[in-house]
């Protein structure tokens, strides 16, 4: 096994230290702030009533806030920025198709809204969002 | 051997050295995670797509608003911040143990292997306790011009709209016995009485002793929330599980020693990476279903 391995690693990353435990934490404590930032909007979206696209703004926030903590959790826990360029490709590009899969399904589905709202008034009555409260 | 096969041949990669100067199986955890990704993604964007179709989803604030032994206090997020709160203390100690590993330090593996699971452990307890007190939760929802007591279960959502006051008022008459005494109880004017005496109470009575104010009458909400929900968490919570197994056998073979003859602590690094798989959905599944 430790051959196996010796041949197949060229080199190897130096044994990490001190700094290394020093960025771990760290990297709690971002993960943490950013978890209670993203905690406080989902409650003063709930405490506030807010127009409709101040809301979505507020959530698109909450969504660039989650990104950026899964940055941190692949990079920093998982090691990912500390391997060579191509593998981080060969992980990172696929991913790219989410963009597509994300945009394409959820206009799916809100285009499937609007038809049934247009031909299905019972639906619309019966599910549109009454005025006061929760 | 390679460099001499033939033109005819297919040649195929024999190993030796890495490309990405990574070991085979650390490799081949990444591309599994990979797919994961996408397993879980394709979960999550079908739960968006039918929640973009609704005119009315219910809020999460709503929803997830109970902590253990706070009875009908109004807390909304609070339990799942400590759930998130645990995962990512989980990640650290992970981590912590993946670092230890590097440096061949066998104690030190062991003890933060050991905190993981703990951590693991204490997620997979809380999640037990929410969806349990999802499941029997008993909520007053405005169904055939009366009231009925639901849970939030794969049939039936209890977090509609809001119903206002005069039809709640004219619903809860209709209501039958058994949901009388209990909202009389649950949800008193004054002081509770005694279940048994409650329930020889004629209708009338207990009408007169409910606060309808505080009952928070809804009407169904969509019936596929349910569905998403406990299929989605379930998902992620039988990782969460599987996780806790292989990080148990990871302690047991560092501390037999199996790694120490080894040379190297690369299965620490494996099962870390998936351990942080676990924690990155995560992160997704809680935007998802209790942030927007």
């Amino acid at each position: 096994m430790d051959q196996h391995t010796s041949s197949e690693v060229t080199f190897h990353h130096h044994v990490p230290g001190e700094e290394n435990v020093k960025r771990i934490w760290k990297t709690f404590w971002v993960l943490l702030i950013i978890t209670i930032i993203e905690l406080g909007l989902g409650l003063f979206l709930y405490a506030t009533d807010f127009p409709s696209w101040l809301n979505l703004a507020i959530k698109g926030v909450i969504v660039i806030l989650s990104l950026a903590k899964a940055f941190y959790i692949v990079s920093i826990f998982m090691h990912l920025g500390d391997e060579i360029r191509n593998m981080i490709m060969t992980i990172v590009v696929p991913l790219m198709l989410f963009i597509w899969f994300i945009a394409a399904f959820l206009w799916d589905g809100n285009s499937y809204k609007n038809l049934r709202n247009t031909y299905d008034k019972h639906f619309e009555e019966r599910t549109t969002e009454k005025k006061g409260g929760h | 051997m390679s460099s001499s096969a033939t033109a005819q041949q297919t040649k195929w990669w024999n190993g030796g050295r890495s490309p990405f100067n990574v070991e085979y199986g650390k490799l081949m955890m990444w591309y599994f995670l990979m797919s994961d990704a996408f397993t879980f993604g394709a979960f999550l964007i079908s739960y968006g797509t039918i929640r973009f179709s609704q005119n009315f989803w219910p809020d999460p604030n709503v929803v997830f608003n109970a902590f253990p032994g706070t009875g009908h206090l109004n807390l909304p997020l609070a339990f799942v911040s400590v759930m998130t709160f645990i995962l990512i203390a989980s990640s650290v100690t992970m981590v912590l143990a993946v670092h230890e590993g590097h440096r061949g330090n066998r104690r030190g593996v062991i003890k933060w292997m050991a905190w993981t699971i703990v951590g693991g452990l204490a997620f997979l307890l809380c999640q037990a306790w929410e969806w349990h007190h999802l499941i029997t939760g008993q909520h007053a929802v405005l169904a055939n011009g009366k009231l009925e007591l639901i849970g939030q279960t794969m049939a039936n959502n209890p977090w509609g709209q809001l119903v206002d006051p005069t039809v709640a008022q004219q619903a809860l008459a209709a209501s039958s016995h058994e949901t009388l005494v209990h909202l009389a109880h649950e949800y008193p004017k004054g002081t509770a009485a005694s279940l048994p005496a409650l329930e020889k109470m004629p209708n009338n009575q207990l009408l007169g002793m409910i606060d309808l104010e505080h009952v928070h009458v809804r009407e169904k909400g969509p019936i596929a929330f349910g569905g998403y929900f406990f299929g989605i968490t379930g998902f992620h919570g039988f990782h969460v599980f599987s996780g806790v197994i292989i990080n148990v056998v990871m302690l047991i073979m560092a501390q037999k020693g199996v790694f120490d003859r080894r040379g190297h602590y690369l299965m620490i690094e494996k099962a870390g990476l998936y351990w942080h798989f676990v924690d990155l959905v995560w992160v997704f599944v809680f935007l998802c279903f209790y942030l927007v």
